[in-house]
């Protein structure tokens, strides 16, 4: 008797637990309050930053990332619209910067007359910026602040 | 055939001359009105897409792009761009589409291995088109005039000044390839 009693208390307290954690929405910061078992609505794309304006590079090695819209622009093996603004003989009328020269290089260091084909695929490493505001914050520090808060006389 | 002659030479002996001049003007008008409608439904995209050669290729192609489908819902169709607006053009475009009607019965470009080979070929032809006219099919739509260099972004503002506005260059010379992929580009002026 008391050990029926007490399967049928382990099932109630089953049956609440599962009831109140399926009514429960898990609010998250990047899911929202859509359920866990729901895809919620697609956020609306935002155009892309397009003010031609420089970047500066987070590190020396970045990549420049692209200022302007790139839509429909052909890079394949027919053709590469970024380099009618951005090859070498292009640069005086479309006064866009040149590659740069390590992208004439193939892989055992040697300058070749134009771009290296490894370097061809403009979009592997440049990209265009969205106006999107990150849903998660960046921390990144870059090498000038890390270095200015070094101690005085320390080695740098 | 002298006999033809003779009988169209000859006054009516049979007809009334109202009864020819009637007839005559009917016969225009249908004749007219047939050419007309004729001319208007082979300058349809449906009409141009009824041929898998345009349909699988360039039509395919153009669907990504912006003058397919945009935020205003305004569509550039096949002869917006390919076919003169103007009816003297268009009659010497027509003609010469003869030789495209060629082509399809002796399938030039029948598979996509074909079509790929001839691209440079055609799309040159079409650059020529433009060049000649000064861009006039993109100038139907897109008016120098009308452009408000203040809601585009820097970088076509400062081109259009420079290069359009000064009748340097005309649309085609930078705008290519913005309705239909490219071809290989090597050895076209601007292009590497």
């Amino acid at each position: 008797m008391l050990k029926r009693s007490g399967i049928v208390l382990l099932a109630l307290a089953i049956a609440a637990g599962t009831g109140s954690l399926t009514a429960q929405t898990v609010t998250s910061g990047l899911r929202g309050p859509t359920p866990l078992n729901d895809e919620g609505p697609a956020p609306p794309m935002l155009p892309n930053r397009n003010t031609s304006e420089k970047e500066s590079r987070n590190y020396p090695e970045q990549p420049p990332v692209i200022p302007h819209s790139i839509d429909g622009y052909q890079i394949d093996l027919n053709s590469n619209k970024c380099l009618s603004c951005h090859a070498r003989s292009r640069t005086s009328e479309s006064q866009a910067p040149m590659v740069s020269i390590t992208h004439f290089m193939d892989r055992d260091g040697q300058f070749l007359a134009s771009i290296s084909p490894r370097r061809f695929f403009c979009t592997e490493c440049h990209v265009p910026q969205n106006t999107a505001t990150p849903p998660v914050s960046n921390d990144f520090t870059d090498i000038d602040t890390l270095l200015s808060r070094a101690s005085p006389g320390g080695r740098r | 055939m002298l006999e033809l002659w003779g009988v169209l030479r000859r006054p009516s002996s049979v007809f009334a001359l109202g009864t020819l001049v009637l007839a005559g003007f009917a016969a225009g008008v249908i004749f007219w009105g047939g050419f007309n409608t004729a001319l208007e439904l082979t300058n349809t995209e449906k009409f141009c897409t009824g041929c898998h050669e345009m349909k699988d290729n360039v039509f395919a192609e153009l669907k990504s792009t912006i003058h397919f489908t945009n935020r205003s819902g305004v569509r550039a169709t096949c002869p917006d761009c390919h076919v003169p607006h103007n009816w003297t053009d268009k009659i010497a475009r027509k003609m010469q589409a003869s030789k495209e009607v060629w082509g399809k019965i002796f399938g030039t470009i029948d598979t996509r291995e074909k079509f790929q080979d001839h691209r440079l070929e055609l799309a040159a032809h079409e650059w020529a088109r433009f060049k000649a006219n000064d861009s006039l099919e993109c100038r139907n739509c897109h008016s120098a005039d009308s452009m408000d260099i203040t809601k585009q972004s820097p970088r076509a503002s400062v081109a259009h000044q420079r290069f359009l506005f000064t009748g340097e260059k005309t649309c085609i010379d930078c705008h290519k390839g913005i309705a239909h992929h490219l071809p290989d580009m090597r050895g076209v002026p601007g292009w590497q």
